[in-house]
């Protein structure tokens, strides 16, 4: 089987938001960058299927030459191979564009990806590519399983699950608990530093553009209601709040 | 040229995050100077349907072959591609939900239209389309402008404040061409609890976390959601104890809910949990520890024995009705 993971290289989650020129760019300063959390999910199932039937599994990301750690430590953790697309990630077309690109010509048999990326949350390039592709995408998927060229897969719905079957080759979005984070052993991190990472030219050209950044207004100070009087909150929540 | 807006079904109602869509859709048409369809899949009312009038719509495409009842992604963004075409849509706008990604994803894949998600105003139309979208999971807000013909705008929950009028659409059945490639994916078996309020689309929360102590210890949780009207939430150690269902997790890998009210019991208020209620109009934090960060992030705090508080603020509420 072969499975192509697409992971994202993002701020970690509690690192502090700023931006730089004007509000017009992120300050990377003092920001330490992640996989995906999701697309961390997706990569640690991807290596258990390659473990229990066999394939390879490739990274492939869209980003800059500082997205490298991020994309060795998904090869130490079990990937064969990567790839790198050498363009920031500015447009959720532009990333899906370039994706179906190399999957048009690689027939891969999953392209398994996060539910959405932790930077702009848009939750839609699954969805672009597998148009692209001609094949169904399925997200949020909690639980995947394979059986011959057959999917079985739990997909989050609001209040509840549902289960789904699909014939390969598909795209699917997922998060937990499809798999339990994987972390890289030492053997896994030495192998990483000689497996292929292969650099590309991106394809064609986004469909909008970010031009300025904004933080959201401070948040005023919290009102303290002593325990004794705690019934005054639902007082105040309608008189003063005005939300029940 | 004109503005179309996907809708979605809830037992034959227009979902709540919908009629927002409805009103943002009507209201961007209005700056254009034209008018805004909505397109329905599913089974409903043709009274129903017609409420899309009040939030601004004029016109509503229903379409209801049997075949679509079970939501699927695939058909309905056939469906919505072909409303879009033979309505001359140039934008399309949506609220932002897991089926609503999915469709509008594919859609904007079919007609090479530019998409944003999450996003939180009416556009700026003096220098091109600009609008305003929410990112980093609440952190922040980014200006962006869409360059192509066609447009999609997936607008985020509860940010929009629809007005609503006396004035009506008409109901119009849409019958689309269905292709059987669209249906390749099966469902096999759906699990849903039944009779609760749905978490993403609720505008009152009440949420939990590990002061709780044991999911044995819920039912005081339940009693302040069923007086408010409020759905029940969970944060992420609750959910990865069993102790409640993943799809009542909030926060940075689980649901973001951006209700007018979030409730907080027992919940230290780590980031990646704030990541997913920062966009609550108000936020109340009940802790017995007056060094829980979500303090500073919350609008009222109490510092206080959850066991001892929920249950007085249940009664407080019963004895305000």
């Amino acid at each position: 089987m072969k499975i192509l993971v697409c992971v994202t290289s993002v701020p970690d989650t509690t690192a502090k938001i700023s931006f730089t020129d004007g509000d017009t760019k992120f300050n990377k300063a003092g920001v330490t960058y992640i996989t995906g959390p999701y697309d961390d999910y997706a990569l640690s199932r991807a290596v258990e299927l390659k473990e229990q039937h066999g394939g390879t599994v490739t990274v492939l990301n869209v980003g800059e030459a500082d997205a490298e750690p991020v994309i060795r430590k998904c090869l130490a953790i079990g990937a064969n191979d990567a790839i790198r697309v050498n363009s920031e990630a500015t447009d959720s077309y532009f990333v899906a564009s370039q994706i179906a690109s190399i999957a048009a010509q690689e027939k891969y048999d999953l392209i398994l990806m996060g539910r959405e990326s932790i930077d702009f949350n848009s939750g839609v390039v699954h969805g672009l590519v597998a148009e692209m592709l001609g094949i169904p995408s399925l997200s949020p998927v909690m639980k995947l399983d394979i059986e011959g060229t057959t999917a079985k897969i739990t997909r989050e719905i609001e209040g509840g699950k549902e289960d789904l079957e699909a014939s390969l080759p598909l795209v699917l979005g997922c998060q937990e608990p499809i798999a339990e984070w994987k972390i890289p052993n030492m053997r896994g991190i030495m192998t990483a530093r000689t497996k292929p990472l292969k650099v590309v030219e991106p394809v064609g050209e986004g469909l909008t553009s970010t031009d300025k950044y904004q933080l959201p207004a401070p948040k005023g100070a919290c009102k303290m209601i002593p325990a004794e009087n705690a019934e005054e909150l639902i007082t105040l929540l309608k008189t003063e709040a005005k939300v029940l | 040229m004109s503005v179309l807006i996907f809708t979605e079904l809830d037992n034959g109602a227009i979902k709540k995050s919908s009629l927002e869509a409805v009103f943002y859709g009507s209201e961007l048409a209005k700056l254009q100077g034209t008018s805004a369809t909505v397109l329905a899949i599913g089974e409903a009312s043709e009274s129903e349907l017609a409420k899309a009038g009040n939030f601004g719509a004029t016109k509503v495409l229903h379409a209801n072959d049997a075949r679509l009842a079970v939501s699927n992604i695939q058909a309905y963004a056939s469906v919505l591609t072909e409303a879009v075409n033979t309505e001359g849509a140039d934008i399309v706008v949506l609220a932002k939900s897991s089926l609503g990604d999915a469709v509008a994803a594919r859609v904007a894949g079919k007609l090479k239209a530019s998409i944003v998600s999450n996003v939180t105003a009416l556009p700026n139309l003096a220098n091109g389309f600009v609008v305003t979208r929410s990112i980093y999971t609440g952190k922040a807000f980014a200006s962006v402008s869409l360059k192509s013909d066609k447009k999609i705008i997936a607008i985020k929950k509860n940010a929009v404040s629809p007005v609503e009028t006396d004035a009506s659409a008409t109901v119009e059945v849409f019958a689309p061409a269905l292709n059987d490639g669209d249906f390749g994916v099966k469902l096999i078996e759906t699990h849903k609890a039944s009779s609760t309020i749905s978490l993403p689309e609720a505008d009152l929360v009440v949420s939990a976390g590990r002061g709780l102590k044991g999911p044995e210890n819920w039912g005081i949780v339940e009693d302040l959601a069923n007086a408010l009207g409020a759905a029940t939430a969970c944060s992420k150690p609750v959910s990865d104890l069993d102790w409640r269902p993943h799809h009542e997790h909030v926060g940075q890998t689980g649901i973001k809910v951006s209700p007018n009210l979030y409730i907080a019991a027992g919940i230290s208020g780590a980031i990646q949990h704030l990541a997913g209620v920062n966009s609550s109009k108000v936020i109340v934090v009940i802790n017995k520890d007056p060094e829980a960060p979500f303090f500073k992030a919350a609008d009222y705090g109490i510092v206080g024995d959850v066991f001892d508080i929920l249950p007085r603020l249940t009664k407080a509420v019963l004895a305000s009705k």
